[in-house]
């Protein structure tokens, strides 16, 4: 490691960084703008100058940028000397010039970073007596804000829309002291990870349209380390509360998985939690069908008297978007026999395939920060951008490394951002995609092909064997699959670090069998293969695994001829899963229904008695991501009514019923070492985070408010003008108040239990290089949560394990393979409650090849309508040349398409009578 | 991109088609010929306009955002409409020197309209310009594709008369 000098200090720095890291990563403050972690240096803001000297004579020294200049061995140089300080108090006076004067109106206020850096360079004092420029500010969509006006042009928002997330609508335009970064024209933005530039603009130029809305101060929020339940991905978010309101999410940074970013279904898709349709309230269905409302006593009297009668024969339906806690205890309550995972027979099958093949060793299963290190990727049978969006905007990384290696060749230092992008021009390393229809990471893909989830299977299958000819062949390859595979089988063998991933996305486990098969045929060539399975919600790895991938599925107990006196329904919407038909017909064997959700659904609105659960902002829990790490979520805030946690329902419960299977449990904590106790394969939750008991160095809580939160003396002043007591939080070892341990010393907080991120002089999320071991590394006590899954040897002979290929998709009599198709936007359950992400939802459709549609007599806004197990589904007709032929794609998860789940297979005739009943808001991300 | 813009390309004549197909055979892509297809749409209609501007981006398969950033980037290419023949006066250092502002003045006077309108029949634009290479014989200016310098007020009359 070199050593450098810097005002007089020796420090050691790693050789391969630019200077501007190694200097913040020492600690040191030095203002910048343009350079950020993720996306390296340009050296086009002129703000990070510092002096150079030659050498000890060197008494005058010359300016460098320092985000430009490399770490060399003995380098003397001056952050604090009279020429670097000048030089860079009249850059930021410069950048300043057309900035208007509006922080108080601004949504940046108080968390900006050009505030910060101002601050810090010392320019306090305005010369510039001219006029401003002023822009037209654009209309980007429901989820950001435009103000042009605050621009100081880093160009940081057109290099991370368009370099970094492979987004096309973002641009710079017009030259000078005239450049304007927003859109052709109004509209909103394309990319599925715009929301980021929230945080990646140093200024008030993009902003939280959700927030601005109900605005408050960073200051003001009250916030909580949470874990984002829009899909497998886990990512870190901080969570933001005023008034009982969820205000806003923001990313936590989080090294291995979601690092700097998020999607926007993540840091949008929380606004389901204000929802009108929130249940808020105990509610008893009366004769008329509509609910009484009853005290949270009443309703634990009436749930517990219905369990407790003589012979009742109860059961309970877990949740994958339920916590590892509410899912243990409603399982305990009931017993495991009477326990259903609910998940449909379908998806439960999938996912404990893709746990037991997890589970043999075969192949690393690599964490976000992993993938970007892959060297070749292949995807099978799974729309990443739209189930998984964050693991594709880490492919968008990968797909550089091949830029990297010729930058190496020429030692081009790989931070030098402008220089790496010139020289490979568009030179990629490879990522070949097998899917079904469109996929937005075909811009980025070196080879698309189309086909059905069978016949990706095929081909996955046929690779295999290509590389490893011990792994099953087809019998029947078509000369085109086989050239297929045999050239995707050689861009993999060229690889070190191949990457396979696939997924639950299609609904098919011969696809799923057959990535794995490539990842282990690859892993026997001595490659350092990966393999990825992303599943659907945020919990449905944990709920596998919490009876060790032998739960019962909701199939098990809808196809049950049992009649049943209580049925628990935990946080689930099970007309998402199954056909109307099934549901409505097992309904009618269960005497009483119980719900226990957050949101008034198809399910509640059928139940018996309705309980109202707090959502991941509201409460304690612990979900297992896709690589099978165990993250806990904390509360944000308490809600209102009688809203609490499902555990807590159930802990109610049991303590209501007197059942002594729950032991001494009392607490969450007790509740997670019993899983911990009870479950091998889970036997590390206890370690996701800190405990209740957890207090700092000098023994306090950790503080969910910023020490500087104000008003909260006034906030109930219409009401009274004694401020109430916060309330307590027995159940984490954080604190609703802004007293306690918080982030002014560092180290007094662990990364799993950090609120917000805030450092002295660093207000904006930027401060993160405060708690980070090296620039952009882990953070300084580790990153947050805790890997279930051993990489331990692989098993013997794991090319056994999978041989059941499926045949060639044929047209059979007119039936049309059926498959889902995701939308980042309305196919999660709980985000498309959110106003911003239903304004982008599309319509329901139908999506066929040109010539199925011709076949079927159809055209693009007919309608299309099929039968199936006792139901009819209608649903507008899209066609478009990127679907396989012998497929239907359906909007999952939005509109009646959880009918059509259950099926591979389905019949389709022109819809005489349909008519579209919405505007049409289909945006180029939908297609 | 929807359907609605693809039949833009529709707004695009046959012959500038062409133009840019054959500048597109001597690149490595399409893209290449951003700058080269601006200027002959421009050459054909005079300035580009939004609808032009997403033709050509579909006919060279960019975004219209990344061809409008280099269209605007260019005070060449002209997005607004503009006069039979843009007037381009220099106002650079060495015209400035020689008397430019006077030039200019005159052009003002003469034209009446501002730097950036242009005048009321539609036959000229005026800009100013820096440097139009001919500093040894400054003050200096562009009509159309003509070259004016040593630029006199009185000069200005006999040019605008011959041009007229």
């Amino acid at each position: 490691m070199p050593t450098i000098i810097v005002d007089g200090i020796s420090y050691q720095v790693d050789a391969n960084d630019n200077l501007l890291e190694a200097l913040l990563g020492l600690g040191l403050d030095l203002p910048y703008f343009c350079w950020h972690p993720s996306m390296g240096s340009i050296g086009s803001c002129r703000q990070c100058a510092v002096i150079q000297y030659q050498d000890e004579d060197d008494q005058q020294g010359r300016l460098v940028m320092s985000c430009m200049t490399p770490v060399t061995e003995g380098a003397i140089l001056s952050i604090d000397a009279e020429p670097a300080a000048e030089f860079r108090s009249a850059v930021i006076e410069n950048l300043m010039i057309n900035h208007p004067h509006d922080c108080p109106v601004c949504e940046e206020g108080g968390e900006c970073h050009l505030q910060d850096m101002t601050v810090m360079a010392g320019h306090s004092m305005r010369h510039y007596k001219g006029l401003k420029t002023t822009h037209r500010n654009q209309y980007l969509g429901p989820l950001l804000n435009h103000e042009m006006n605050r621009c100081i042009a880093c160009y940081r928002c057109v290099r991370y829309y368009q370099d970094y997330a492979g987004g096309t609508d973002l641009a710079v335009f017009g030259s000078r002291g005239r450049v304007y970064f927003g859109r052709h024209e109004d509209g909103v933005l394309q990319s599925e990870f715009a929301g980021n530039l929230v945080e990646v603009c140093p200024t008030g130029v993009f902003t939280d349209k959700p927030l601005s809305e109900r605005y408050t101060r960073k200051w003001d929020l009250q916030s909580a380390p949470a874990v984002c339940t829009g899909c497998s991905m886990g990512c870190n978010i901080s969570v933001a509360e005023r008034y009982g309101e969820l205000r806003r999410i923001h990313n936590r940074y989080n090294s291995e998985v979601n690092g700097y970013f998020l999607c926007d279904r993540g840091r949008f898709g929380g606004g389901f939690v204000n929802h009108e349709d929130r249940i808020r309230r105990c509610g008893v269905r009366n004769a008329s069908g509509v609910y009484d409302p009853v005290s949270k006593q009443q309703m634990l009297e009436k749930v517990s008297a219905l369990i407790s009668a003589a012979g009742s024969k109860v059961v309970a339906i877990g949740s994958p978007r339920a916590s590892l806690e509410s899912n243990h205890l409603l399982g305990k309550l009931v017993g495991r026999e009477n326990f259903y995972s609910g998940l449909s027979g379908r998806e439960q099958s999938i996912i404990n395939a893709i746990y037991a093949i997890q589970q043999t060793g075969g192949a690393r299963i690599p964490t976000l920060r992993e993938v970007e290190a892959a060297d070749a990727v292949l995807i099978l049978g799974e729309d990443v951008t739209n189930t998984s969006a964050r693991l594709a905007l880490s492919l968008r990384q990968t797909v550089r490394n091949r830029s990297k290696e010729m930058a190496n060749q020429i030692q081009i230092p790989l931070w030098h951002d402008a220089a790496v992008r010139k020289l490979a021009q568009d030179e990629k390393s490879p990522l070949v995609l097998v899917t079904a229809s469109e996929d937005r990471l075909e811009d980025v893909s070196c080879l698309t092909h189309r086909a059905g989830p069978d016949d990706t299977a095929r081909i996955g299958y046929a690779i295999a064997n290509i590389i490893d000819n011990r792994y099953s062949r087809p019998a029947d390859l078509t000369d085109n699959e086989q050239t297929l595979a045999a050239s995707i089988a050689s861009i993999l063998k060229n690889a070190e670090k191949p990457l396979i991933i696939s997924g639950s996305g299609s609904l098919n486990l011969a696809v799923v069998e057959a990535a794995a098969n490539v990842a282990w045929a690859l892993k026997g060539e001595n490659k350092d293969s990966g393999l990825i399975y992303c599943v659907p919600e945020c919990n449905s790895l944990g709920v596998t695994m919490l009876h060790d991938g032998n739960s019962n599925n909701l199939d098990d107990l809808l196809s049950g001829s049992d009649d049943i006196d209580v049925a628990i329904v935990l946080e689930n919407d099970l007309y998402r899963r199954a056909g109307s038909t099934a549901i409505n017909s097992w309904l009618g064997k269960v005497k009483n229904l119980v719900v226990i959700d957050q949101l008034d659904n198809p399910t509640a609105s059928v139940a018996t008695l309705v309980l109202p659960a707090a959502s991941f902002a509201e409460t304690e829990g612990t979900l297992v991501n896709y690589e099978g790490r165990a993250q806990r979520s904390f509360a944000a805030f308490l809600p209102q009514g009688d809203i609490q946690g499902s555990w807590q329902w159930l802990l109610d419960i049991a303590d209501q019923v007197g059942t002594q299977k729950f032991g001494s449990i009392r607490q969450f904590d007790q509740v997670t070492e019993d899983i911990a106790a009870q479950n091998a394969a889970l036997s590390g939750v206890t370690k996701a985070a800190p405990d209740a008991s957890y207090r700092s160095g000098a023994g306090q809580k950790i503080a969910r408010m910023t020490h500087r939160a104000s008003g909260r003396t006034a906030m109930v002043a219409d009401v009274t003008m004694y401020e109430p007591q916060q309330p307590v939080d027995n159940t984490s070892a954080l604190a609703f108040t802004m007293e306690g341990a918080n982030l002014i010393k560092p180290g007094e907080v662990p990364s799993s239990l950090t609120p917000y991120i805030w450092s002295p002089g660093w207000n904006s999320n930027q401060a993160i290089i405060k708690f980070q071991a090296e620039t952009g590394g882990a953070l300084t006590d580790s990153d947050p949560g805790v890997r279930l899954i051993a990489t331990a040897s692989p098993v013997a002979d794991l090319h056994t394990r999978h041989t059941t290929i499926p045949a060639i998709t044929r047209h059979q009599g007119g039936s049309l393979q059926l498959v889902p198709g995701y939308h980042l936007f309305g196919s999660e359950e709980l985000s498309a409650y959110s106003k911003a992400i239903a304004e982008l939802t599309p319509r329901g459709y139908f999506a066929v090849h040109p010539d199925v549609a011709g076949q079927l007599g159809v055209a693009d806004h007919d309608g299309l309508e099929t039968q199936i197990n006792g139901a009819n589904v209608q649903l507008e007709v899209v066609v478009s040349e990127s679907v396989a032929r012998q497929c239907v794609v359906y909007s999952y998860g939005i509109d009646a398409t959880g009918e059509l789940v259950h099926e591979k297979r389905g019949t389709f005739k022109k819809a005489e009578s349909w008519e579209s009943s919405r505007p049409s808001n289909l945006i180029m991300s939908d297609r | 991109m929807s359907a609605v813009k693809n039949d833009m390309i529709n707004v695009l004549s046959q012959q500038e088609i062409d133009a840019i197909e054959a500048e597109i055979e001597h690149l490595p892509d399409r893209k290449s010929a951003a700058i080269d297809a601006l200027k002959i749409v421009q050459k054909y209609r005079g300035w580009v306009s939004d609808d032009s501007l997403r033709a050509t981006a579909k006919l060279l398969e960019m975004s219209d955002e990344e061809l409008d950033g280099i269209a605007t980037f260019y005070s060449l290419i002209y997005r607004h409409p503009v006069g039979e023949k843009v007037v381009m006066y220099c106002d650079s250092v060495s015209c400035w020197i020689m008397g430019g502002n006077k030039v200019r003045d005159r052009l003002k006077e003469k034209l009446q309209i501002e730097p950036g309108q242009t005048t009321e029949d539609g036959k000229y634009t005026l800009l100013p310009v820096t440097c139009l290479g001919d500093c040894d014989h400054a003050p200096a200016m562009m009509v159309g594709d003509d070259l004016h310098h040593d630029l006199t007020p009185e000069s200005l009359d006999k040019i605008f008369e011959e041009d007229a």
